[in-house]
């Protein structure tokens, strides 16, 4: 098996997850999106795991698990909250910083 | 050969466990108790009181076998301290080992740190003396602050401070030291603002905390410079990190350690003590402190936290003492501050209306007598007056505790709502002034024996001039307690102190015939029928007695009949001057000045009896028997064998601590008589000014042999020297006294026709005149013609210097600025900043559109970003 | 880009095969999930991608973290997901403004990303083989790394969890 194979798929699906996040406007499809990138950071690190022979990537695979449900919580949690105050999750709306 | 150890020694680090879980069960379960979690609170004290009077008795056991007698100590006067015993002494007792064990808490960086326990004399003496107070302030609580809409967490959070004191009474090294330290820093922010509702003491607490937080800093500073400088020694000789308070110790003592270090690293702990214990500069947030429940300040101020700071330079001695140069020297730092925080807070003490702010300022000029003691090598005299001043204080604070809470109506101002009090609440004047006199150090009282001992040694070991201070110390302390005594349970009453026999009057005044006669003839306090009292007064003050049981009969007749009195809740809610928001008591009972509840009087009137009697565990005027500290509590200065000092810590088991001692030429004598003979064999010299030639703390220790306490000297005690300091005492309550009485009288003179006069119905109008003359009286002739001068003079220091030196930098500070401003701001600096405000400005209104608050776009130009900065890296390193 | 996928005489042909029909099926669900109009669509199409991955861990000889792939991934933040695409009313049926109007600046951008890092790691690992799948982690063998050399950090993640449970949960309170 290529080592390249696991890098690849996951330096795809990293890009796809990017456009996702540029091109979505709806906050919940951006945050699949996200999902979508820590996902391919969790293959390559099984992959340089593979590699090395050790296991220290499964660990940080399982770390990055567990930040990423905190994450999806309080992301889902914020976008609630922006749908309550102003009935629309739609991220252009939300421009107050604009400069 | 001696493994004399008992449970109580091995598990004392038990002690402060027991209030710890006791104030998480507290938290957690407290309010579902029956008694709302109190009795957690006082169960835990005296569990802990039970612990530490074993481990006191077996640590007398523990000395006693070590100067080869086995034989059974009796039992004396206090908690097992009354043992006679002097032959232990006679050969050169070995410096017994304390009883240490610790257990490794973390380490990082080949750094290990370590909690454990640091049994000896000094702390079992500690150990025994919070758990103690705590106790009785715990009972007293029960009462004082009963229907607090925050009783739970009252009690929680005071016994977690003295877990926290315990803690670092116990503590075996530094760390364990700070976590004590900053506990107690903690719960007295807790405390001091338990009636947060208040702003002003909101403001108090956090005004304590952040003070003692200006010290804390140094005791992290001192306590990181002690680490790298003493880590390698003890590593090396004693096997135990630079933590150790014994390894510390032994380092400071060796003779190896840098002068530099040993000064920065003592200079900062002391920093940390001022904050702590209230010295000079940083005393003022003690009488702020005053804002809290009265057994707080109580507690506060007797055994805990404000004597931590003293009692970390006791433990820690042999850095001072080397630090400083102790035995060398006729001044040093800590002298000075302890020298100049005596006078200073004691002239405060004289103007001061407030009752606990009185006993504050009392409290900070007695600390200084203990650090005074300290910084003067007069270690023994001073641990001793933590001891003594712990019951006598504790008993002051509560009888205050006690009059706010039943006779003026929870006012702490003396001159507008006590006085007179001594006929209403007996047992409380007669706590008061039992402790009072011993405050002041009257022969026999237990601050006799303390105080006038850190004078006379203070002067023995050559700082003559800091002797002289602490006698006019103790002649203003006569004073101030004198006019305390007198504003609050003498003279007329006042305001809340008054407050039935204003009832009375305007029942009498408007004619209210039923009740009337009755009332009048009960609730006299300034009727005609006590218009004798202050005659009676004046003879039995200047007869030099204070007897309580003649008051006691007399206020029989007044507090029954006062009980029954019909409550009137509009004046009542009138006149009262509480102002607190825990003033919810039935106004049924208390309406009126009248006797506390048992709950109070009890620990009152044991503390009372320990002001009374705790001076004889060490009364060094009657000779070396009666000197049980010395023996119990000062580590002997002998240079122990290094083997087996080393083993000692980490063994944490106590056969290693035999410490055969180094038969040497070191050997030191703590003798009564002669003051650290340096010739192996004593020679009784009648406290001959000999040199201080070697021994331990004078000279590093032998090849093979380790010091782990200086072998201070002990002055002789002679009874001239302590009929001066009595002298002064005298003339200083004596005198306080008689301006007082003289002024009453006086009063009373240019009042009797008036009283004579008026009919019995119009007394209240006499009163309220009276009240007024008399706060003139005070006014003109005590305060200023007396103290006024003096004291506004420390006020005006306190104001002035000190304001003024801040007042001058900022000053200065500011014509600089200004000069700064014009020359360089204005032309170089502005100008550039001009121009780069410019640059900005432009770069901004070009990149403006960028900022479009859009997330995605944020999210394109990073990846977009990312990946150009990844292709240039890519081209510029392939 | 020829040897990467499928064709390799050495390898382990079944398992490059497994690999790359995954692959192929994720990275279709993948663009799914970024282009589809029906953002319920787009959550379901998520769970392909998510249940796929988990397969990959699995090639990867990464059990314990393929079932907590399916675990907390398939099984937690699904159904958050679905739970948060109903509480926002999001319609079910197909939806027209779901992208940006500048969602076309995405797809440059994507692919110049792609662009380096495909360079990059074909540059690095182009000829690298992994022998043998090796045995796998046992979950002994990670509990040994996470509890004791990476025990920091998996404090830290405790805390992040609860701050993140505690945050959660203010901010999506009614009040």
């Amino acid at each position: 098996m290529f080592a390249v194979n696991f890098f690849l798929l996951a330096a795809v699906l990293f890009c796809i997850g990017v456009y996702g996040v540029i091109a979505r406007r709806n906050a919940v499809l951006v945050l699949m999106s996200v999902e979508l990138i820590l996902n391919s950071v969790n293959l390559n690190l099984l992959g340089f795991s593979l590699i090395n022979g050790n296991i220290d990537g499964h660990v940080f695979a399982l770390y990055i698990i567990a930040v990423a449900a905190a994450e999806v919580g309080v992301g889902l949690a914020m976008v609630m909250l922006v749908y309550r105050n102003r009935r629309s999750i739609a991220l252009d709306d939300l421009s107050e910083m604009k400069g | 050969m001696l493994g004399a150890t008992g449970w109580f020694l091995d598990n004392a680090w038990l002690i402060p466990i027991i209030p710890g879980v006791a104030f998480a069960l507290i938290i957690l379960i407290g309010k579902r108790l029956p008694m709302q979690g109190s009795e957690l609170g006082v169960a835990s004290m005296a569990a802990s009181l039970v612990l530490s009077v074993g481990a006191a008795y077996q640590w007398i056991q523990r000395v006693d076998d070590a100067g080869g007698h086995s034989e059974a100590g009796t039992l004396g006067l206090i908690a097992g301290f009354g043992r006679s015993l002097t032959a232990a002494q006679e050969e050169g007792a070995a410096y017994v080992q304390p009883v240490i064990r610790s257990w490794t808490w973390w380490e990082s960086g080949g750094a290990s740190f370590g909690y454990g326990q640091h049994i000896d004399g000094l702390a079992v003496m500690m150990l025994f003396l919070v758990a103690f107070i705590s106790l009785l302030v715990q009972i007293y609580s029960l009462e004082y602050v009963r229907g607090d809409r925050r009783y739970t967490h009252f009690f929680a959070a005071i016994t977690l401070f003295s877990a926290g004191m315990l803690v670092m009474v116990l503590g075996e090294n530094m760390i364990q030291v700070i976590l004590g330290w900053e506990i107690m820093g903690l719960c007295s922010f807790l405390l001091i603002g338990h009636w947060w509702e208040d702003e002003a003491n909101s403001t108090a607490a956090l005004k304590a905390f952040l003070t003692v937080r200006v010290g804390d800093i140094g005791l992290l500073v001192g306590t990181s410079v002690l680490f790298f400088g003493a880590n390698d020694w003890t590593q090396e000789n004693l096997g135990t990190s630079g933590f150790t308070i014994q390894g510390l110790s032994a380092w400071a003592l060796s003779g190896e350690a840098s002068e530099t270090v040993l000064l920065w690293g003592a200079v900062a702990l002391f920093i940390a003590c001022i904050g702590k214990s209230g010295q000079f500069p940083l005393h003022t947030w003690l009488p702020d402190a005053m804002a809290g429940p009265t057994p707080v300040s109580s507690l506060l101020h007797s055994s805990t936290m404000v004597v931590a700071g003293v009692f970390l330079v006791a433990r820690l001695y042999p850095v001072f003492w080397e630090a400083f140069s102790i035995p060398d020297v006729s001044v040093n730092f800590i002298v000075v501050i302890a020298g100049i925080t005596i006078v200073i807070s004691a002239l405060l003490a004289f103007v001061q209306d407030d009752i606990k702010k009185v006993l504050a300022y009392s409290t900070v000029s007695q600390l200084g007598y203990m650090m005074l003691g300290l910084g003067a090598g007069a270690w023994l005299p001073a641990v001793f007056h933590i001891f003594t001043h712990a019951f006598f204080k504790c008993c002051l604070f509560l009888c205050a505790g006690s009059v706010s809470h039943s006779g003026s109506h929870h006012s702490f101002d003396m001159k507008r709502d006590m006085g007179g009090l001594a006929k209403k609440m007996p047992i409380t004047a007669g706590a008061w002034i039992v402790a009072t006199l011993a405050l002041a150090g009257v022969f026999p009282l237990s601050g006799f024996f303390s105080k006038d001992e850190i004078i006379d040694n203070v002067g023995h070991n050559g700082y003559e001039v800091f002797m002289y201070i602490a006698l006019f110390g103790a002649f203003l302390t006569a004073g101030y307690m004198t006019r305390a005594t007198y504003l609050t349970f003498f003279g007329e009453p006042r305001g809340a102190a008054a407050h039935a026999s204003a009832l009375e009057a305007a029942g009498a005044a408007s004619g209210r015939a039923g009740a009337s006669p009755q009332n009048d003839a009960s609730g006299h306090v300034p009727s005609p029928g006590g218009a004798a009292d202050p005659a009676l007064e004046e003879g039995r003050a200047s007869a030099g007695q204070v007897g309580v049981s003649p008051l006691e009969d007399r206020a029989v007749g007044g507090l029954s009949s006062e009980e029954d009195d019909p409550a009137d809740p509009a004046l009542h809610g009138e006149l009262a001057t509480a102002g607190l928001a825990h003033a919810d008591h039935g106004d049924a009972e208390h309406h009126g000045p009248h006797e506390s509840p048992k709950l109070i009087l009890i620990p009152v009137c044991i503390l009372a009896f320990f002001a009374l009697t705790a001076g004889f565990t060490n009364a060094v005027a009657f000779g070396e028997d009666w000197e049980q500290f010395k023996e119990y509590v000062e580590p002997i200065a002998e240079a122990s064998d290094l083997e087996a000092a080393g083993a000692a810590p980490r063994a944490s088991d106590l056969e290693a601590a035999g410490a055969a001692s180094v038969r040497s030429g070191s050997s030191i004598l703590n003798d009564a008589s002669s003051h650290s003979v340096s010739s192996p064999a004593p020679v009784q010299e009648e406290g001959g000014e000999e040199e201080h030639a070697s021994g331990c703390g004078y000279t590093a220790p032998e090849e093979g042999g380790i010091c782990f306490f200086p072998a201070v000297s002990h002055a002789e005690f002679e009874w001239s020297k302590a009929a001066l300091s009595l002298i002064v005492v005298g003339i200083g309550l004596v005198g306080s006294w008689f301006v007082c009485v003289a002024l009453y009288s006086k009063r009373s003179r240019s009042l009797v026709g008036l009283t004579q006069r008026l009919a019995p119905a119009r007394w209240g109008y006499n009163f309220l005149w009276n009240k007024y003359y008399l706060d003139h009286l005070y006014e003109q002739r005590i305060i200023r013609s007396i103290a006024h001068p003096i004291a506004r003079g420390a006020n005006w220091v306190n104001q002035n210097v000190i304001d003024g030196v801040v007042n001058g930098l900022g000053i200065g500070g500011r014509k600089t600025g200004g000069w700064v401003y014009r020359n360089i701001d204005q032309r170089v600096v502005d100008g550039a900043v001009n121009a780069s405000g410019a640059a900005a400005g432009g770069t901004g209104h070009a990149l403006q559109p960028v900022q479009s608050g859009k997330v995605n776009q944020y999210g394109a130009l990073l990846f977009g970003a990312a990946a150009v900065f990844a292709i240039v890296l890519v081209i510029v390193n392939v | 880009m020829v040897p990467v996928l499928l064709a390799a005489s050495e390898v382990n042909v079944a398992l490059n095969v497994a690999f790359g029909v995954l692959a192929v099926v994720m990275i279709g669900a993948a663009l799914f999930v970024v282009t589809t109009k029906n953002v319920v669509h787009a959550a379901l199409w998520l769970v392909i991608v998510l249940s796929g991955m988990a397969a990959q861990y699995l090639l990867a000889a990464a059990e314990f973290v393929a079932v907590s792939q399916v675990l907390v991934y398939v099984g937690a933040v699904m159904v958050l997901f679905l739970f948060g695409i109903m509480l926002t009313r999001a319609q079910i049926g197909a939806e027209g403004n779901l992208n940006n109007p500048g969602w076309a600046l995405g797809i440059p951008v994507a692919l110049l990303l792609l662009g380096v890092m495909g360079w990059a790691i074909i540059d690095l690992f182009g000829d690298q083989t992994i022998e043998e799948a090796p045995g796998g982690a046992s979950t002994q063998a990670i509990s040994d790394q996470i509890l004791s050399p990476y025990l920091a950090p998996f404090l830290a993640i405790t805390f992040v969890l609860l701050a993140a449970a505690i945050g959660a949960i203010v901010l999506a309170r009614k009040d």
